[in-house]
């Protein structure tokens, strides 16, 4: 990293020496440390953690039950967010405020209500058992959890783009005689690609890592109800920690290759954004 | 990214429009779908939410005050309860403190100057905002627990960080990193560098540049950071969780307290912890709403 010209203002060596320093301290070496600690696992070590049955289950409940969840929240975020941005309707500012609910309420609350919201004799639990399906402690109840968590990623990345749409390529379709769900498949919702796949992949990464809002509701039974975060507390509370070790690193590594494909989304976006005046 | 920050954005933009859009709702047939299909996408959306985010908050309170009032008071004054609030408050006003001038800081450094491998350095800050709650503990559990590197020379010293205040310190600073940078950054990169240049060549030190022009122009992007930072800071769970060990009366913050009390089926309790931290939810989402508004009109 150079200093690229000569600043008239003061402190920039000063500042940005902090800035480093503080940045190691607390984020890059700890993180780093993560890394080095699985060098001191052999491949076939490390290879044998993490395909054991139990990590393999883990991982595939938790990859799989958030990209589940993070389908829903792109159909029902692409809903909400429509209603928000495109009618007018009793209540939509206050509906539009409730949508960042789930990232302002810690994740334990939501744990905690969801799971008493869910289970057996719950409010919406009780119906629900009546007609034979049981969601609190089952892989169900996680899903629901993580669908709680993802809503705010897909309606707030689309918004912005969907307020910024110019209405005049859609008053041009609609004149031209196309038809009203033309207009919205073949005009409108191309141009939200990339802010609806934004919006996916950060709901996806953030229930992939969820455990807060997760870990009440969900059973924590071995191979059936077991997510990956949980898995991690386990084995660092039996003192195992090549295995949590092991563990993190793949969701780690997972987790960089979403930012790495959101940051190429969003390059796209601009792009995109660009060519049309 | 940070979703946190954009959502100012799109609330600048949707202040903006409603105006516009209003308009062509009430002239648009083009730009609009049937009356019954606008009824129906409505009632999905405002159903989904109220299901599926006001029940749970909803919950919260009922739960809280089953029992009546009385019940829910002495709960919350519980020396339990109270220690876990105490605690919170303290790891709130340390991360709080140490990422505001952190973050005054690196804003300072990042927006006023350019310099080669910006944008690499503020995915660094970002980091922590990808990062699994449960990593974000684990780390630190790899440097200094038994196992970790410096857990023996810290033990061998009698110095506790793991389990004690200083490590959920840490795990907290972990997680609230980029908030206050992340908030300052766009703010200071669009104010520019000309008033300050302008201090400085009528001979005012850096430091009197910083607080007397600098500071004045941010400060409502500061007080921004610094809700974001404290809310995240009073409920972190999972990182906290793996740093803490759970020791009654001395290292349960509210969020643990409230998973501890759960467990052991003390819901009037756990849920009367519960609704404090909604409150502090609550309370974030009408402030910030204030802020984002404060922002807007510059």
């Amino acid at each position: 990293m150079r200093i690229g010209r000569r600043d008239s203002l003061p402190g920039f060596g000063l500042t940005m020496g902090l800035t480093l320093t503080w940045l190691s301290v607390i984020v890059l070496i700890p993180l780093a440390g993560l890394f080095l600690k699985t060098f001191e696992l052999s491949p076939d070590q490390f290879w044998s953690i993490v395909t054991s049955r139990r990590t393999l289950n883990a991982l595939k409940m938790s990859f799989g039950l958030a990209f589940a969840a993070a389908l829903v929240n792109l159909v029902m975020g692409t809903i909400i967010v429509w209603a928000l941005v495109r009618y007018r309707f009793p209540g939509r500012r206050l509906f539009d405020a409730i949508v960042d609910i789930p990232f302002a309420l810690p994740t334990a609350v939501a744990g905690v209500a969801l799971t008493s919201l869910f289970a057996e004799k719950g409010w919406l639990g009780a119906p629900l058992a009546a007609l034979g399906i049981k969601v609190a402690f089952t892989p169900i109840g996680i899903f629901v959890a993580m669908v709680f968590i993802g809503i705010p990623f897909v309606v707030r990345t689309v918004q912005p783009v969907l307020i910024d749409l110019d209405p005049e390529i859609e008053e041009a379709a609609a004149s031209l005689g196309a038809s009203r769900w033309h207009t919205i498949y073949r005009v409108i919702l191309p141009s939200l690609v990339p802010a609806l796949l934004t919006g996916l992949a950060l709901a996806f990464a953030r229930a992939v890592g969820e455990y807060g809002s997760v870990i009440f509701i969900a059973g924590n039974l071995p191979n059936v109800s077991e997510i990956a975060p949980l898995l991690i507390v386990i084995r660092l509370s039996e003192f195992r920690y090549a295995d949590a070790t092991a563990i993190a690193v793949v969701m780690l590594l997972a987790a960089f290759l979403i930012i790495f494909t959101v940051n190429r989304l969003q390059r796209w976006a601009q792009i995109r954004g660009s060519a049309t005046p | 990214m940070t979703i946190e920050m954009t959502l100012r954005q799109d609330r600048r933009s949707a202040v903006a429009d409603s105006g516009g859009s209003r308009a062509a709702a009430d002239a648009g047939d083009l730009r609009t779908e049937p009356r019954a299909v606008r009824i129906i996408i409505i009632t999905i959306a405002v159903t989904f939410l109220s299901i599926f985010v006001v029940l749970p908050l909803v919950v919260v309170f009922a739960q809280a005050f089953s029992k009546g009032i009385g019940a829910y008071l002495a709960a919350l004054s519980d020396p339990e309860a109270l220690t876990a609030i105490r605690l919170t408050l303290l790891i709130a006003a340390i991360s709080v403190t140490l990422n505001l001038v952190f973050g005054l800081v690196a804003a300072w450094a990042i927006a006023k100057f350019e310099f080669s491998g910006k944008t690499f350095l503020i995915s660094l800050v970002d980091l922590p905002f990808s990062v699994s709650p449960v990593i974000s503990g684990l780390v630190f559990v790899l440097l200094f627990g038994a196992q970790g590197y410096f857990g023996p020379w810290l033990a061998s010293h009698d110095i506790r960080l793991l389990f004690a205040v200083p490590g959920i310190a840490l795990a907290t600073l972990f997680v609230t990193f980029p908030f206050v940078v992340r908030a300052l950054i766009p703010l200071m990169q669009e104010q520019g560098t000309q008033e300050e240049e302008a201090a400085i060549s009528l001979g005012a030190s850096g430091l009197q540049t910083f607080f007397r022009v600098t500071l004045p122009n941010i400060k409502w992007g500061v007080l921004y950071g610094v809700l974001l930072c404290n809310a995240r800071a009073m409920g972190e769970f999972g990182a906290v969780s793996v740093v803490s060990g759970h020791i009654r009366g001395e290292t349960n913050t509210m969020p643990l307290l409230v998973e501890i009390l759960y467990n052991e089926y003390q819901f009037v309790a756990s849920f009367a912890i519960a609704s404090l931290l909604a409150m502090l939810a609550l309370i974030t989402l009408v402030m910030k709403t204030i802020l984002e508004r404060r922002l807007d009109e510059g």
